[in-house]
């Protein structure tokens, strides 16, 4: 049977196909991504690389595992339209009357007040593409500006974990990247904008039953020292309330490694509006539709 | 032989680790002033006992016997594999101590550290290359369907470990493509690396043991083929932020698993089939059979899990650990552990000293896993199902599970119960071997070894 080398190479290829598929051809794709201009609003560039502090804080969180308990990706099932207005025009009556069409079960009074009121006003919530579709196409005529918004649902965005799903630019720089597949914990990707309070993270990590009564979260007691207290108290000791503070004349001393950690755990915000998930649906040629919502006010009605 | 000795220490270490992991769920105060037993350490240095110091020694050592007695042929430089034995041994070491001090690279399956990666791969190649060279210079020429899957994996660990290392530790790629390749390197470790020389050992030792030739040989070679054109590509998370043509290429293949997973369930049903008075006195035929049985279910839930409604819920869960504890220890732990009841009598030509160990052993790990894995996968759906319900306080969430989780501290109870039984049944063999030898562990067994695979 000297069947050998065309066997070793037939399972040679079987298996080789995989790391083609699974590491080469990625590789290919996203290998060479580079910090780009791939935000909506042009003047910014994302993803920028974590400050060195919250760089340091990546190693302590890798070096203590956190990622066994933590994800850091918001998931998103699905997504729903809101409509907005966002310029009344000029025409106030036809304006009034489309309104009262496109919003079923309202009133003249309270169309008078959306028309009148500061811009922009939402029209319609959580209605599905096709209905937000068909009243824009009814208000446009009428010399009024709306804009269909992109709202991202999913039981992760409820929750408050993020804004939008999670997508590869958002950890570019980071190395490792710890995407995490346990979530005896909550997710992390956008734990700085949800708790941006620096305070908040230190205690929390000093001893987490203080803030949450029923988290099962470890205290990390080792990343604090305690220590007498001097002539005066130091400013960067955790300030307590109640029974949790230590014995008097002493204090709790955050250490740097967490300092490191909570600058790091504020750096991770994954709220920047990129093309990959738009807020608003893009219609050309108006490039104002494009904008986020906060630019979209501020243009000038054409 | 001495990775075996080896193996049964690592594995007592796995499950006190795992002891402890599970415990910190119930008490997050315990050993909590000491940042080496912090959870987010002793759960990946656990699982790295248990893969690489434990599971991948067992798997090379029965790989060894197998070659050596397929082929007819003496094993080759045996000086050479003990080295790489103690030399692996010192590298898992050196591996774990890294994770505990907080040098973790923190990639999942991969977390031992920079400086004792090189030398676990120097030592599989120490292990590695005479075994292919044993293999070159068997005897009998005809090849056995097991000699296919050993030799398949042999070479497949290399690559797959290499690549993972280089691409991630040494030249780390950018972004997410580290979490592919760290997913790809566990979908192939296990699949491929564990899964072929786990069904090796089925396939030698079922037939074996039963006393009855396998039912088809074309339908191993079948179940050969398509797990390594299909086996490799699982793992991918649906929903992770990648583009979506990986997670759902991933899927397509881990659901196409499903044809090797029924060639090789008719086959183990056919060749089994009553051999079942065998089963009562035959102990290491039970740990085999097990193994057998919890393939088919982890094959099973493996492709269940791959798909994006289910994945939906089960994927941040633990139903993920439930299905690493099925195949880690109910497939690929139990089957080594029949071979290696099976092959250390006969290498060293003596009975296990206690046959009340052998089956309070085996009586630890069924009862260890089937409760560790029903309450885990309960858990993980009842978790997965809270967590996606953004009306349940995430508070609640964990609360939800934790009933499962104090069920499977039970669970991990039993399999260390297990575990201690076979680290005293074989090191009193050793002990009841040297005293009559004279001579040191290392030296009786390597020679032992060799004398024996000789004749």
């Amino acid at each position: 049977m000297n069947q050998g080398p065309l066997i070793f190479l037939g399972v040679f290829f079987a298996l080789a196909l995989s790391w083609f598929g699974l590491v080469f051809e990625p590789q290919l794709q996203l290998g060479n991504a580079q910090q780009a201009t791939n935000v909506v609003n042009p003047t910014q560039l994302y993803p920028q690389m974590r400050p060195g502090q919250a760089r340091q804080g990546l190693d302590v969180y890798r070096s203590l595992g956190c990622a066994a308990c933590h994800s850091q990706q918001v998931g998103q099932t699905g997504r729903t339209y809101d409509v907005t207005l966002t310029d009344a025009g000029t025409n106030r009556a036809e304006v009034i009357a489309a309104l009262l069409k496109v919003k079923p079960g309202s009133n003249t009074a309270e169309v008078e007040k959306l028309a009148a009121g500061p811009m922009p006003q939402t029209i319609l919530k959580n209605v599905p593409r096709a209905v937000a579709d068909a009243a824009v196409a009814k208000l446009e005529p009428t010399g009024a500006k709306a804009e269909v918004k992109i709202i991202p649902t999913g039981p992760d965005i409820t929750r408050g974990w993020g804004k939008r799903r999670s997508v590869a630019e958002d950890f570019l720089f980071d190395q490792p990247v710890m995407l995490g597949s346990q979530r005896a914990g909550p997710d992390l990707a956008d734990v700085g904008s949800r708790l941006p309070d620096a305070n908040w993270h230190l205690l929390h990590l000093y001893n987490p039953q203080i803030l949450l009564k029923k988290s099962v979260m470890p205290p990390y007691r080792f990343l604090f020292e305690k220590r007498k207290v001097g002539r005066e108290p130091a400013p960067e000791a955790l300030k307590f309330s109640g029974e949790f503070a230590p014995e008097r004349g002493y204090e709790i001393v955050p250490t740097d490694n967490a300092r490191q950690l909570v600058a790091y755990l504020l750096s991770l915000r994954a709220d920047a509006v990129i093309f990959e998930t738009p807020i608003t649906v893009a219609r050309p040629p108006a490039a104002s539709t494009n904008a986020p919502a906060a630019a979209a006010t501020n243009a000038p009605a054409k | 032989m001495v990775l075996f000795a080896f193996a049964a220490v690592w594995l007592v270490a796995a499950s006190v680790f795992g002891l402890i992991t599970s415990l910190k769920f119930h008490a997050p105060n315990l050993l909590a002033a000491c940042p080496w037993f912090t959870y987010g350490r002793v759960q990946p240095a656990q699982l790295n006992a248990l893969v690489y110091g434990f599971a991948a020694q067992a798997a090379l050592g029965a790989a060894l016997w197998m070659i050596a007695r397929l082929g007819r042929t003496p094993l080759l430089q045996p000086g050479y594999i003990v080295l790489g034995a103690i030399l692996w041994n010192l590298g898992v070491k050196i591996g774990v101590f890294g994770i505990l001090i907080g040098d973790t690279t923190g990639y999942e399956w991969l977390e031992m550290p920079r400086y004792a990666s090189p030398i676990l791969f120097l030592a599989y190649s120490m292990i590695g290359i005479p075994a292919l060279l044993t293999f070159h210079h068997r005897r009998e020429p005809t090849l056995y369907v097991s000699q296919w899957f050993l030799l398949a994996a042999l070479f497949w660990f290399p690559w797959i470990y290499s690549t993972a290392h280089l691409l991630l530790v040494f030249f780390p790629v950018r972004g997410v493509l580290q979490a592919v390749v760290d997913w790809w390197f566990i979908g192939n470790l296990t699949t491929i690396w564990f899964g072929f020389i786990g069904l090796a050992a089925i396939f030698y030792f079922l037939p074996r043991l039963t006393e009855r030739p396998l039912h088809s040989n074309y339908l191993a070679l079948v179940a050969f083929w398509t797990l390594a054109l299909f086996g490799g590509w699982g793992g991918i998370q649906h929903g992770a932020p990648l583009p979506a043509w990986m997670p759902s290429l991933s899927t397509v293949f881990t659901v196409l698993t499903v044809v090797p997973l029924i060639a090789i369930a008719i086959n183990f049903k056919k060749t089994f089939a009553g051999a079942s008075a065998n089963l009562k006195e035959n102990l290491p035929l039970r740990f085999v059979a097990f193994g057998a049985v919890a393939y088919l279910l982890a094959g099973a839930l493996n492709i269940a899990d791959s798909l994006p409604q289910v994945n939906q819920v089960t994927r941040f869960t633990f139903f993920t650990s439930a299905r690493t504890q099925l195949f880690l220890y109910g497939f690929f732990g139990m089957t080594m552990l029949g071979a290696i009841y099976y092959i250390v009598p006969q290498l060293i030509q003596k009975d296990w000293p206690s046959g009340a160990l052998f089956r309070l052993h085996f009586r630890g790990a069924v009862f260890g896993i089937i409760v560790c894995v029903v309450s885990l996968l309960l858990g993980g759906v009842v978790q997965g199902m809270s967590l996606n319900n953004a009306n349940v306080p995430f508070a609640d969430v964990t609360k939800s599970s934790l009933h499962f989780l104090r069920m499977s501290t039970l669970g991990d109870l039993g399999i260390a119960i297990g575990n201690f039984a076979l680290a005293l049944n074989f090191g009193w063999l050793l002990v009841r071997c040297c005293r009559e030898c004279c001579v040191p562990i290392v030296a009786a067994a390597a020679k032992l070894e060799t004398a024996e695979v000789a004749r």
